[in-house]
């Protein structure tokens, strides 16, 4: 419990110190709230899809938590590369402990950045239903544990950053964008329908929609499921990739 | 308390450690010595269970390091080569976190993580980032983190580079006391031959993956016909630099490493 823990621990005092990232990794989010919201607001409106700052804040808030985690994961690269790992690594603890003691820090922080862009979305004019607060908090807690136990998986098995922009543009942002995040998952064309339910992340914004706005595409039974499924899925992946680690 | 036999390490075609066997008796200081790229830091990841072996057996403290990694680990104090501090986090926190990995009980743990920032004069620097330490400071906060758990044995891979004398005497002078008083076995690298010379009873010299000589310094001079542990070190590696040879397996085995198949 204590190796948990601390590990914890030490991802919260890291993000706290880190004020820098902090702001930079609300930019985007705000880029695509206000962008994309007041942007593409008139037209959504005239399709007769209602408001689409409504329809869009979930899928930013559930996109931060989707960023922030994959970040907090990958974060190992760091610790490989400025050497904390093997601090880690010899310590007489079993890696499954370390790893989801770092898991559990990271999603916190990713918790933590969704509910801060959730608060500006507030600012910026979303009106969420208050009464399935803790459902949303519940899927955006998935989300955060899914995508983290990823990005420690993936960064279990590289060795350096060379890797990280490949991730961010053939994974991440897939991901994001086919999630549902920014567009309502309704009529697709078969593949890009296909794509969708494929990614976890479209039943995380689906699962947070429906409990803020009630609107939802698999159901919040089936969002739930999937999330909770792939959040054991992934955590058990991570970890054994993690524990596989030799320096 | 340290046992080693027959220990191979390959990377692909690369031989890095082959076949090499020796022990470290305990309450020992045990110098183990070698050009670069010889083996020496492969070899100390294999005995602190961070690299599995190709074959052969290490035993620690009678445990066979392999099956008993964890107890294994419990009873050895590692300062690495490079840095292994957590920069964003002060001293004081990294001393916690290894003591809280280390199963050490909180208010013991705090106990002597005073002590120890003291002894390694960094007590007044406790709640500073480490980003803003100095190397001399990084080194000797490391030192005190890898004796926080009070271990059986202390690795330490060329603690003293890129100090300056005063440290590096301070450190030594502190080793000693330490295998003095409390018994600790040390098993250290360095390619400083007159600190191997004052520290260490027993030296062992690798050179290419392989052990050529082991024995007291004043055993090796005599074999070699030598006055000094260098000019013994010389005798038994050969002048020529090795960076070349090490940097193309280097470059071999981060290939092998990047993308990591399970073995």
């Amino acid at each position: 419990m204590t190796t948990i823990y601390i590990l914890w621990l030490r991802q919260l005092k890291r993000y706290v110190r880190a004020r820098a990232r902090i702001v930079a990794s609300l930019g985007q989010p705000l880029l695509y709230l206000l962008g994309l919201g007041f942007g593409f607001g008139p037209v959504f409106e005239k399709a007769g899809q209602g408001s689409y700052i409504q329809f869009l804040a979930p899928g930013v808030i559930a996109m931060t938590v989707l960023f922030s985690s994959i970040f907090s994961g990958i974060e190992l690269i760091f610790d490989r590369q400025f050497g904390f790992l093997k601090e880690m690594l010899v310590a007489p603890v079993p890696r499954l402990l370390i790893m989801v003691g770092r898991t559990l820090g990271g999603a916190t922080v990713a918790i933590i950045q969704g509910l801060i862009v959730a608060i500006i979305c507030v600012i910026a004019g979303f009106r969420p239903s208050l009464s399935s607060l803790p459902a949303a908090f519940l899927f955006l807690a998935l989300i955060a544990i899914v995508f983290t136990a990823m990005g420690t998986a993936i960064a279990s098995v590289l060795d350096d950053f060379q890797g990280f922009q490949l991730i961010m543009n053939f994974l991440v942002m897939p991901i994001f964008f086919l999630s549902g995040a920014i567009f309502p998952l309704k009529n697709l064309p078969t593949v890009m329908d296909i794509l969708a339910r494929l990614d976890p992340l479209s039943y995380g914004v689906d699962g947070v929609r429906s409990a803020l706005i009630g609107n939802s595409h698999f159901g919040m039974t089936t969002d739930f499921a999937v999330l909770s499924i792939l959040s054991l899925v992934f955590m058990a992946v991570g970890a054994k990739l993690f524990s596989r680690i030799q320096l | 308390m340290i046992k080693v036999q027959n220990l191979v390490k390959t990377y692909g075609q690369v031989e890095a450690v082959r076949d090499i066997s020796f022990t470290v008796n305990e309450g020992e200081i045990f110098a183990f010595l070698g050009p670069n790229g010889a083996g020496k830091t492969t070899t100390i990841k294999m005995l602190t269970t961070l690299l599995r072996p190709t074959s052969g057996t290490v035993e620690i403290d009678g445990l066979d390091a392999a099956t008993h990694q964890n107890e294994c680990r419990k009873r050895f104090g590692i300062v690495f080569q490079d840095p292994s501090l957590d920069d964003e986090l002060t001293a004081w926190e990294n001393m916690d976190i290894h003591g809280a990995l280390y199963g050490v009980p909180r208010k013991l743990r705090h106990e002597r993580t005073d002590m120890l920032l003291q002894l390694f004069e960094l007590a007044d620097r406790r709640n500073s980032p480490v980003k803003t330490f100095s190397g001399g400071m990084r080194r000797r906060l490391e030192i005190a983190r890898g004796l926080l758990h009070t271990p059986r044995i202390l690795f330490l891979d060329e603690p003293t580079l890129g100090l300056d004398p005063q440290t590096r005497n301070q450190l030594w002078t502190h080793v000693q006391k330490l295998n003095k008083e409390e018994r600790v076995t040390v098993f250290l690298t360095t390619h400083y031959m007159e600190e191997a010379d004052r520290v260490a009873q027993r030296i062992a010299v690798i050179d290419h993956g392989k052990i050529v000589a082991q024995g007291t310094s004043a055993e090796l001079k005599q074999q070699t016909n030598t006055e000094t542990l260098e000019q013994a070190f010389l005798a038994l590696t050969g002048s020529s630099i090795r960076a070349e040879g090490a940097d193309a397996s280097n470059d071999l085995r981060n290939m092998a490493k990047m993308w990591r198949k399970p073995r």
